[in-house]
């Protein structure tokens, strides 16, 4: 059984039409990546899955462990273990980073951690997103550089521990050196909770390093094509034409 | 889970409105506030001449003064059965089991210790917060502070300096209430810092306040001299239980040269109150007054403390929070008159309203002609958390002299679907993510707090907001 499954998703926003029927499956441990050009639907598929309210899914099915979550709010997901890292995290004054990682590693087992275990923890992952300490205790996301804000999204996947974490457009609006420290974020996570991946990205600076299992491409809300690794190479080279073109 | 929350807050608010109605059938038979019942408190206080002169100078000025009628209608009070406010049934209050499940409640919740509970709650002064209260005060004794209950100050060494600032800066002709107060007024602190004493750790009211009857019309008079300095703490969260449900206190505060005062209070009533309370401050030159007021309960309240900015260079900062949940209407705020050169005075207050509760922000600033070179900011914000709660502003601005700086900022805002969905993603329940971005809007007057006070001021939102903690 799949960890994750996408049947057929159809999914609107605004009363607008978005995915047009979108399946895809991810197992246990697996990383896929989904490509596709600007307006693809990709996002949306992300926040449609973690039960975003602002996309509805008109028909089609989610499941995560053969189980249907097509309906479920966000935290219930989340507590099935699947994360999404968001292409704009939201600032949320007058709450640090760090009580509020706390609060949603306790929401998530259903138990209290020692203060002293998580700060441990959380000071080992920040050294190694390279992120100021002080940044702990700042209020979440507030005045935080773009780049910062990406640091915050993993340092959070790493804290919680997912079985699947969603990226999206992780690596956009980010520089050289910022680029490499979340890609050594990713990696730290797939090699200490073992969990799987679908990196949402139109472009490929972030795969350099990770062995992908599938790729799926998306183009007007459909799924245009699914293969391998390959067709990571394929894109970098010709870019989204061939699909386009067949879409049409 | 969260549907049996709810539930139980319904079930409890329903517990408070009966108790009430038991109230008045007890007194339906006695009247209004006569000169005969002042004159029998005052008997029984011992008071002074010149007290029980007071006391019945204001209850003429009392029978004379018209009740507001520009703030949130207050005729729920019934004023023909005032005498009820002012001798709440003693033997009521005596009993821990008469005490209505949703204080009770909130007690646990909060994880109030059980002696501390009872003592709050009127019970009874409890061995352990009388030890609490004694330990303190020797401690401040010991730096030649005078901090005692108001009875034995209007009557023992220091009653001259009572006598010389008791209600001079409150007069009983200032409205309806304050000449009420003065007529009637029972229980309280006098609090005296010498010249340039620091007093080290914060005074706490709450020992005092709570016991039996004293909790309704207390009277707070703090004298900080020359160079001193105080932080003193009024109430604590536990909500305030009194039978009879109008608090009219008065709390009257003088900074003088050099002197900084802190005065921080949560106050906490329960939902059947109507809280009309003063409070003013008096500052001198190169005097500093620091307000921190968190307001949360009480079915009405009329609160603006007063900042009197006489000396030159005095300084005011007001900080507040106010919370106003279903059937609550807090008309709050502050008023600050700058009367001397060079004064400054920073106020930032935040409102919340939630399930239909009403928030007014009043706000008062005078510049006298005087004061030039003064600074005055206000700025208030407020969260609304539905579509059917309020929240208005009404700025009042009196400027004399055009050497002044003068700024006033509203903002009104509610929560962001898309915030609320960032925090649920993390695996916090909506009601757990509105509670986490509510606590964190009130994070302004939240870190002004000691730290086990803002602990209770976060859990008292969470019970607001969820109905239960953790």
């Amino acid at each position: 059984m799949a960890l994750l499954d996408i049947k057929d998703l159809v999914v609107s926003a605004e009363d607008k039409e978005i995915l047009h029927g979108v399946s895809l499956s991810v197992g246990e441990g697996e990383t896929h990546v989904i490509m596709g050009p600007n307006g693809a639907g990709k996002s949306t598929l992300g926040m449609a899955v973690v039960g975003s309210p602002e996309y509805e899914k008109t028909s089609g099915s989610v499941l995560i462990d053969g189980e249907d979550v097509t309906d479920e709010s966000a935290d219930k997901i989340a507590k099935k273990g699947v994360f999404i890292s968001f292409q704009n995290p939201v600032e949320v004054p007058g709450v640090t980073m760090s009580s509020f990682i706390k609060s949603a590693m306790e929401q998530i087992t259903g138990e209290r951690i020692r203060l002293w275990d998580f700060k441990k923890k959380l000071t080992a992952a920040m050294e190694a997103l390279d992120m100021d300490p002080s940044y702990a205790e700042r209020d979440l996301n507030v005045g935080f550089s773009g780049g910062e804000k990406k640091k915050a999204e993993i340092l959070q996947l790493l804290m919680l521990r997912p079985r699947l974490a969603i990226l999206d457009e992780t690596d956009s609006g980010l520089d050289v050196d910022a680029v490499r420290t979340v890609s050594a974020g990713i990696d730290l996570y797939r090699r200490e909770v073992g969990g799987a991946l679908l990196i949402i990205t139109h472009s490929t600076r972030i795969l350099d390093n990770l062995d992908v299992d599938k790729v799926h491409v998306i183009v007007d809300g459909k799924n245009a094509c699914d293969g391998g690794r390959e067709l990571v190479d394929d894109i970098n080279a010709n870019g989204f034409e061939r699909f386009i073109k067949a879409g049409a | 889970m969260a549907e049996r929350e709810k539930t139980q807050v319904a079930d409890i608010d329903r517990t408070v409105y009966d108790m009430k109605n038991e109230d008045k059938d007890a007194y339906r038979f006695e009247g209004g506030l006569t000169r005969e019942i002042v004159e029998k408190l005052s008997r029984e206080k011992d008071d002074p001449e010149w007290m029980h002169d007071f006391r019945l100078r204001s209850l003429d000025l009392y029978n004379e003064i018209p009740v507001p009628d520009w703030g949130p209608d207050i005729s729920g009070l019934n004023m023909d059965e005032i005498v009820t406010y002012v001798r709440p049934n003693a033997k009521m209050s005596a009993n821990w089991d008469d005490v209505p499940a949703e204080i009770k409640n909130t007690f646990e919740k909060l994880g109030i210790p059980q002696a501390e509970i009872n003592s709050l709650a009127g019970v009874g002064a409890q061995y352990d917060s009388e030890l609490v209260y004694h330990n303190v005060r020797k401690e401040a004794e010991e730096q030649g502070v005078i901090y005692t209950d108001f009875e034995s100050a209007v009557k023992g060494e220091y009653g001259d300096m009572v006598r010389e600032h008791f209600m001079k800066l409150i007069p009983p002709e200032m409205h309806k209430f304050a000449a009420l107060h003065g007529a009637v007024w029972s229980g309280g602190s006098f609090v005296y810092v010498p010249k340039g004493v620091k007093v080290s750790y914060p005074l706490q009211s709450y020992f005092r306040l709570n016991a039996p009857g004293a909790g309704q019309f207390e009277h707070t008079l703090i004298i900080v001299d020359e160079g001193a300095d105080l932080h003193f703490i009024e109430g604590c969260s536990a909500p305030k239980y009194n039978v009879a449900n109008l608090h009219a206190g008065a709390v009257e505060i003088y900074v003088k040269k050099g002197a900084r005062c802190r005065y921080s209070t949560i106050e906490n009533w329960s939902k059947n109150m109507y809280n009309l309370n003063t409070k003013v401050a008096r500052v001198e030159e190169d005097g500093v007054i620091e307000w921190v007021s968190g307001s949360f309960g009480s079915h009405i309240s009329y609160l603006y403390p007063t900042s009197d900015l006489v000396g030159e260079r005095a300084r005011s900062e007001f900080t507040s929070i106010a919370f106003a949940n279903t059937d609550q209407e807090l008309d709050t705020g502050c008023k600050v008159a700058h009367r001397a050169p060079n004064t400054h005075s920073y106020t930032n207050t935040r409102s919340i309203s939630k399930g239909g509760g009403i928030n007014n922000f009043r706000s008062s600033v005078y510049v006298a002609p005087e004061a030039k070179g003064s600074k005055c900011a206000v700025s208030c914000t407020s969260l609304m958390l539905d579509s059917e709660s309020r929240s208005d502003t009404i700025p009042a601005m009196d400027i004399r002299t055009a050497d002044c700086d003068v700024g006033h900022e509203a903002k009104i805002g509610r929560i962001s679907d898309e915030t609320v969905f960032y925090l649920m993603s993390r695996g916090l329940s909506e009601e757990e993510a509105k509670a986490l971005i509510v606590s964190g809007f009130a994070d302004t007057v939240s870190k002004e707090l000691p730290l086990e006070y803002a602990v209770e001021m976060n859990n008292l939102i969470r019970l607001e907001m969820i109905g239960a903690i953790g």
